[in-house]
């Protein structure tokens, strides 16, 4: 590659960099900003503050935020985790086992992934009202397993295919137990598809909004993304948008710190089931 | 077809035994399969099936939760109601307009993103992956929140970064109009969801075989043929995995209409339309419609890209 060359794919690597934190650097300058420093005009502030952390974190919007932070961590960690174990049972079996159920279980999920969300809630609406799920964490739960569920079973079942099952049989004649081999065989090899599952179903689950804003009604369980859109100041004569700008760096920070720390392991989630199949 | 293209190399699906005898082995593993299996499809079917078919009950009927006394049965006349009814054509044009414009412009910036990393230096490509794995994992609402402070008449710097352009001052109205409003929300969309079509796109990037870009190179064939000759035909697949994605995706656009323009002027998608009469009018009946309607739309263009383009879903995989 010639140094010409090689400078243009690198002005090419900055634009990229610059293209994907751009939006997100500018939510965070946002949330420094003083009251009335809001219509400087300027991308950045004129004197950064903390007073918008101070806001939701103690101030008045500590009780729309806080509730909402907790909330989104236990129904998503719940409902992740739900969907991590049931695909993980039906990708063994659509890895492993021959039964004539593989393309309808994957044709389901798939059929189930693009399903338009707000069709689910419409009914779920009236239904949870009628039996006591609405503005509850289950109520959320069970309809975040239709966001998460089929990624889960596609991700999880492309990571089982490459798993080398053979292994196990070749420790069981080595002498180990069939408890051993699963253990110390099988466990370790298939538990990176399992955490990269995991990780890529949070996101989405993180990023609901529909259900979110449609099923819950108070702090009881309305998530982060719902409470930022029903973020209004102290009083009505107060501009919301510092904190709103604050809440959303906080739940930007999880989703990034992911990111940084398995961003390998994503790709190869998001994609390796895509072209493989 | 004069394209260019290798036979598949990648492992081989188990071959079920032609099962005229099913032996009990087969049997207890098929047993196995459906009870290891069973229960996901159960709990998928419940989350879905159940509530569009609940769905296409409710819309047929006359019901508002305020007024649950004078639930009566309408037969189709909800929907007679909503394919008269101009909000509906205005919604659906909308929705069209936001999933074509991005769609096709995701495309084109998510391959240049894909060829920039193929062929960026290994020393920064983990820079670049984790870069662009940002937008995909930022909240659609903070995107939407960012993109509309960031153009907003009060807090925003747009109108002032770009004022020295005709057309743009201090007091653009961005999200005053229908046209402007929606290319704001097209480029947070396109922002947010660019970075998953170019993922897709380098993956299949990867599967071209070098082969054949070598020896089209030693024929003499330019970069534009290449691509056009070579490189496309054999992504063919990862393309339009990425495209039918992304089409259904977009069509469901809800969150980004809701926090920047709240469906005003005439900006409300076909989602947005549903929400409306559900839950803020609290309609039962039209909101069910407008659901199934929107169902039905979204499994036409499924079916227009499984027959029509011939996508190969056993090469697909689901993504929310």
């Amino acid at each position: 590659m010639s140094s010409k060359e090689r400078t243009w794919w690198i002005v090419a690597g900055v634009a990229i960099v610059i293209y994907a934190l751009f939006p997100v650097a500018w939510i965070v300058s946002l949330s420094f900003k003083a009251p009335g420093d809001l219509a400087n005009g300027q991308f950045l502030p004129t004197t950064p503050t903390d007073e918008n952390y101070s806001t939701i974190f103690t101030g008045a919007g500590a009780d729309l935020f806080l509730p909402a932070l907790r909330n989104s961590f236990g129904i998503c960690l719940i409902a992740t985790f739900i969907s991590c174990l049931l695909a993980m049972f039906a990708a063994y079996a659509i890895a492993r086992l021959d039964f004539p159920g593989k393309k309808l279980i994957l044709g389901t999920a798939l059929g189930v992934a693009i399903f338009p969300v707000i069709s689910i809630v419409t009914p779920l609406f009236n239904l949870w009202r009628n039996i006591g799920l609405y503005d509850t964490w289950p109520g959320l739960i069970i309809p975040y397993l239709s966001l998460t569920l089929p990624i889960s079973i596609w991700t999880m079942s492309a990571f089982f295919r490459e798993i080398p099952w053979e292994m196990e049989q070749a420790a069981q004649v080595d002498g180990a137990t069939t408890w051993q081999a699963f253990r110390k065989v099988i466990v370790p090899l298939a538990a990176p598809g399992v955490f990269t599952t995991a990780i890529i179903a949070f996101f989405i689950a993180w990023n609901d909004f529909v259900y979110g804003i449609s099923l819950t009604s108070t702090s009881a369980a309305r998530p982060v993304p719902a409470a930022l859109g029903l973020f209004s100041g102290a009083s009505q004569f107060e501009d919301p948008t510092g904190a709103i700008a604050a809440a959303a760096v906080i739940v930007t920070i999880p989703v990034v710190a992911l990111v940084l720390l398995f961003q390998r392991r994503i790709v190869a989630g998001l994609t390796n089931g895509a072209v493989k199949g | 077809m004069t394209t260019t293209t290798l036979p598949p190399s990648e492992k081989t699906a188990p071959v079920s035994a032609p099962g005229h005898t099913t032996s009990d082995r087969a049997r207890s593993e098929r047993k196995l399969g459906w009870l290891l299996a069973g229960p996901a499809l159960a709990v998928m079917l419940l989350v879905t099936a159940y509530p569009i078919l609940q769905a296409v009950y409710d819309s047929l009927f006359d019901y508002r939760l305020t007024d649950p006394e004078n639930r009566s049965f309408t037969g189709l006349n909800n929907y007679v109601v909503i394919l008269s009814d101009r909000t509906w054509w205005i919604s659906m044009a909308v929705t069209v307009a936001i999933t074509v414009v991005t769609v096709a412009v995701e495309l084109v910036l998510g391959f240049a993103l894909a060829f920039v990393m193929a062929k960026a230096l290994s020393a920064i490509r983990p820079v670049l992956r984790a870069a662009i794995l940002i937008p995909y994992a930022v909240i659609t609402v903070v995107s939407a929140f960012a993109w509309r402070f960031a153009f907003a008449i009060d807090t925003g710097f747009v109108n002032s970064w770009f004022g020295w352009l005709p057309g743009i001052g201090a007091d653009t109205d961005w999200f005053g109009g229908q046209g402007s409003a929606l290319l704001v929300v097209c480029l947070a969309e396109i922002w947010k969801t660019t970075p998953f079509i170019s993922l897709l796109l380098l993956a299949g990037l990867a599967q071209v075989p070098e082969v054949l870009q070598e020896a089209a190179k030693v024929d003499g064939a330019t970069w534009w043929q290449r691509l056009r000759k070579v490189t496309l035909p054999n992504m063919k697949a990862a393309i339009m995995v990425a495209l039918l994605f992304r089409t259904l995706d977009a069509f469901r656009v809800f969150d980004s209409i809701f926090v920047m323009t709240a469906g005003a002027n005439n900006t409300e998608s076909v989602s947005f339309l549903a929400y409306r009469q559900t839950i803020s009018r609290l309609e039962i009946g039209l909101g069910s419609a407008v659901s199934v309607l929107l169902f039905l739309v979204v499994v036409g263009i499924a079916a227009l890209f499984i027959k029509g383009f011939k996508v190969d879903l056993a090469q697909a995989r689901g993504e929310g």
